[in-house]
């Protein structure tokens, strides 16, 4: 049985569609069967980040309704082949989806996937609440910026409420994922630190994803970042947070930006 | 003060961590409860409307919430009868 992660955020802009991609990637690379739900019904993206938007036939909501097949709806990666995508549909609205079609499909791609990442879509919704109602496990897509870090706590009383897992008294394992990340500026005290938002959400961290230009430059090819790319600073951020979602105890290294000769001379500090 | 304090910014992530820290312990706690300002205003409009007849829009129910107080303010307009024609003359 696979294993089921929803990336969210409640915010919208924070990177939910890259890293789950770039996530996805990041494991179908190890070998494992891969495959990235899009959720975002009437605003899909995902499949353009894939860089698999005119592959796209059928969609998740053709599945519900049973005007298509999962297998016909899964579209392989060109570039991986253990990685699948199963697009959102672009024409319905988010009422397209029922709880049990979703029920019906996870259930389906678990028999079959190693790992199922679901792309949330934005707010806290109902398409939001489905993506999320039969994960196993959550990434928290943040930025450290004050109303990414209220909406992912938002979003963390959703998933210990509202998921399956939850309400059958189970726990839901959650990670917090940071994307975004500016050494330079934490550093001068200009931005929330990892310290500072791993306190307030008290929830473990999974990663740093630095702001990077080569995170645009991937989604402008229609690559995961770490499949264009793997050799940058965000890539191989994806890359270790991907083994410790699979479970490695690796330690997550805090960006560092040295002062500048100006910073010091202007005697700014860190908070 | 040093000549060098003039040239210190005040850093704004501690104002963002002090902020957010605070919000979000009352928004922790009020999670799950239904909202409480509707509910006082609910009521507060039941036990009025029992005795004076009001309209809805009259009735201003607002919190605002400190660090260690919140203050609850209650704002009631009754129109005066000769603004009510139908009001209970008589």
């Amino acid at each position: 049985m696979g294993k089921v992660v929803v990336v969210t955020s409640g915010k919208g802009g924070v990177g939910k569609t890259t890293s789950t991609a770039a996530l996805g990637a990041a494991v179908a690379r190890t070998g494992k069967k891969v495959a990235l739900v899009d959720f975002d019904v009437g605003l899909r993206n995902l499949d353009l980040i894939m860089g698999a938007e005119r592959r796209v036939v059928f969609d998740l909501v053709n599945v519900i309704q049973g005007t298509a097949k999962l297998s016909q709806a899964l579209i392989r990666d060109k570039r991986l082949e253990t990685l699948y995508l199963l697009p959102a549909s672009q024409t319905r609205d988010k009422d397209a989806l029922t709880e049990e079609g979703v029920a019906e499909v996870i259930g389906r791609l678990r028999q079959v996937f190693d790992y199922v990442f679901c792309d949330s879509p934005a707010g806290i919704e109902r398409g939001a609440q489905l993506a999320m109602r039969f994960a196993d496990e959550a990434v928290i897509v943040t930025n450290p910026e004050v109303s990414s870090v209220r909406d992912s706590d938002r979003i963390i009383g959703l998933l210990d409420a509202r998921t399956m897992k939850a309400e059958q008294g189970e726990h839901i394992a959650k990670h917090v994922l940071v994307t975004r990340y500016d050494a330079a500026r934490a550093a001068r005290g200009e931005m929330l630190s990892i310290d500072d938002v791993l306190e307030i959400l008290s929830t473990p961290l999974l990663g740093i994803i630095p702001e990077s230009q080569d995170v645009l430059r991937a989604s402008n090819l229609g690559a995961p970042v770490t499949l264009s790319d793997p050799t940058n600073s965000a890539a191989k951020a994806y890359l270790e947070a991907a083994r410790r979602l699979e479970g490695e105890d690796l330690p997550v290294v805090v960006p560092f930006e040295r002062k500048g000769f100006l910073d010091r001379l202007l005697g700014r500090r860190a908070a | 003060m040093s000549i060098l304090d003039l040239f210190k910014r005040r850093t704004s992530a501690p104002v963002a961590r002090e902020r957010l820290q605070l919000l979000l312990a009352y928004e922790r706690r009020s999670r799950g409860q239904p909202d409480l300002v509707s509910i006082l205003r609910e009521e507060i409009m039941a036990v009025i409307a029992k005795h004076v007849q009001i309209d809805q829009d009259y009735l201003q129910v607002s919190m605002d919430r400190g660090a260690t107080m919140s203050t609850l303010e209650i704002d009631i307009q009754i129109p005066n009868k000769s603004a009510m024609p139908l009001a209970m003359a008589g």
